[in-house]
């Protein structure tokens, strides 16, 4: 019987790599998700049978509500609430490892203390609780952020470091005391009480248009914390699949960052908007002029364009327009003009958040182009149209060394022969500071909520 | 756990580790918000671990129990929504 329950784990081991590798093409990636849910359905059937379901009704009946709840969520969820949601079933996954850590060890320090424990299992243990609490919290936190029930901001205050540094020493101390004593619950608890603080403490300084990156790193943390609690079981699947996904973390984590032109470190001591804000402000002190533009002129350059690039960003989630975007690109195409999208990789609260908004209302995904893809077709495009996208434009990431975001790699929209800017006001961006962009002689403000501001604007152009 | 047997799973871990590196490096961005989802629904194999929690005992079902429920919503509900959003990646007709 066992071998049989072994040869399974190793079918599904096998079905989550190729179905991971089946999510590299956009025709196969549904098929490669299904394959890794049926790998998971077998783990889950081999790992009933080899616990001989000594407690079927506890079992069962978790897992029933487990999943409703579960899938209720999935269904439910709004394609602009994709970032919160990631974020939340992350630190399920972080607090799952946690419970099933402290369960182990409860059964060995005070259930049966007879059952002989060696260093490496105590040590696998500690390690779930802390990657696993750190996790859970930390997700927590970020979902707190995206969904604006805590300020999205970033929350510094003085010592924040030294704060966090006491309390990782803390945890090493308490998880020494456990290694030599296996016994000493009160230990375990304060390291397991610890890692829940760290996880939000090490989240709140990051703010904004940096929890791309928090994301990434929060899924890589998950799969971290399942792999360890893969060795606490002494089980393989358990360590494959969380080394899998760990890998996949930390590869959009490191994409993300390439992408802000900032190293990982900086971004996770935080405070960017906070710090930077104020110096830039206080800049070369000439006002801005800028042109504003009205809907209906707006709907006339368009009209008489034959090249168009959209340029999306998170003010475009925020506003719900992707569908009137998606309407404009359709009226435009039928008159002959050739929309695209150019997509900044840390556009929006996730990475690829904008893909999945415009994939929802409809947009053709061989339509949205990544960045060093297009960003030498703007000088021959004709209107180029900024939608709620701010930091990822300004030219000074180019141009001024100066500025807190320069060298960080940008589109260039500027190069356009018009770029129309559609923004509620004239506040900055996330890095707090002012974009040259909208001063530029070829670039027009059409202020407004972008959903209101869109809607007229589509009902100019079917009159036109 | 013995040392050799150690060991062997920290072969098994930094070969999957490779093997996850290489496997997602050339994901292209248009899927990485699904990417994100799946591999967050796949790290829900704790679920394995969690099962294996549940059984006689007093505290440490309690915390299976808390796992299972936990790990549950992570899978199902991981795999429910990646498969929502990968339904509306379409080509052009």
């Amino acid at each position: 019987m066992n071998i049989i329950i072994q040869l399974t784990y190793l079918i599904a081991t096998i079905m989550f790599i190729v179905g991971i590798k089946k999510l590299n093409k956009t025709q196969e990636a549904r098929q490669g998700n299904i394959l890794s849910a049926v790998a998971m359905l077998l783990a889950v059937l081999a790992t009933l049978v080899d616990s001989g379901l000594l407690t079927p009704i506890e079992t069962f009946s978790c897992m029933l509500v487990g999943g409703a709840i579960g899938l209720v969520w999935a269904r439910r969820v709004e394609m602009t609430q994709m970032p919160e949601m990631v974020a939340i079933f992350n630190g399920f996954g972080g607090a799952a490892s946690l419970f099933v850590a402290f369960s182990d060890y409860w059964t060995r320090a005070v259930e049966q203390p007879d059952l002989s424990t060696d260093l490496i299992t105590i040590i696998s243990i500690l390690l779930s609780v802390l990657i696993g609490g750190i996790t859970f919290t930390g997700s927590l936190t970020a979902y707190g952020k995206l969904s604006g029930k805590v300020s999205g901001n970033a929350i510094v205050f003085q010592g924040q470091h030294l704060v966090n540094l006491i309390l990782l020493l803390v945890a090493v101390a308490c998880g020494v005391l456990v290694a030599i004593n296996t016994s000493s619950v009160t230990a375990m608890l304060v390291m397991g009480a610890v890692a829940l603080v760290l996880g939000i403490l090490v989240v709140i300084p990051i703010g904004g248009a940096d929890m791309p990156v928090v994301i990434s790193l929060l899924n890589s943390y998950s799969g971290m914390a399942a792999c360890t609690t893969g060795f606490v079981l002494n089980n393989s699947v358990l360590i494959v699949t969380g080394a899998l996904v760990g890998a996949s973390g930390i590869i959009l984590t490191q994409i993300m960052c390439k992408a802000m032109n900032r190293s990982l470190i900086s971004v996770l001591l935080g405070g960017f908007g906070a710090t930077s804000g104020g110096a830039a402000a206080g800049g070369d002190g000439t006002e801005m002029v800028v042109k504003e533009v009205g809907v209906e002129e707006a709907a006339m350059i368009f009209d008489s364009a034959s090249s168009v690039i959209v340029v999306p960003g998170y003010g475009m989630a925020v506003a719900q327009a992707q569908h009137v975007v998606r309407e404009m690109m359709d009226l435009l195409e039928k008159k002959g003009i050739n929309v695209r999208f150019a997509i900044h990789p840390v556009a929006g609260r996730m990475p690829g958040h904008m893909n999945v908004l415009l994939a929802e209302s409809n947009v053709p995904y061989d339509k949205l182009i990544e960045m060093e893809e297009i960003n030498d077709d703007f000088g021959n495009t004709d209107v180029v149209l900024v939608v709620g996208a701010n930091d990822v434009v300004n030219p000074a990431a180019r141009t001024n060394p100066a500025s807190p975001i320069y060298g960080m790699p940008i589109l260039n929209a500027d190069k356009a022969r018009t770029v129309i800017v559609s923004k509620r006001s004239m506040g900055v961006g996330y890095a707090g500071i002012e974009n040259e962009l909208f001063g530029y002689p070829n670039c027009l403000m059409l202020f407004g909520d972008a959903k209101s501001t869109l809607t007229k604007m589509v009902g100019e152009l079917k009159e036109m | 756990m013995s040392l050799e047997n150690f060991i062997f799973l920290l072969y098994i871990l930094v070969l999957a580790s490779y093997c996850g590196f290489e496997l997602i490096a050339k994901v292209p961005p248009t899927l990485h918000t699904p990417l994100m989802s799946g591999s967050n629904a796949i790290s829900g194999i704790t679920i394995v671990g969690a099962i294996l929690c549940v059984r006689e005992g007093d505290i440490s079902k309690y915390l299976g129990m808390v796992a299972l429920v936990m790990a549950t919503i992570n899978v199902v509900g991981g795999y429910a929504v990646t498969d929502r959003m990968l339904q509306m990646f379409k080509k052009k007709k």
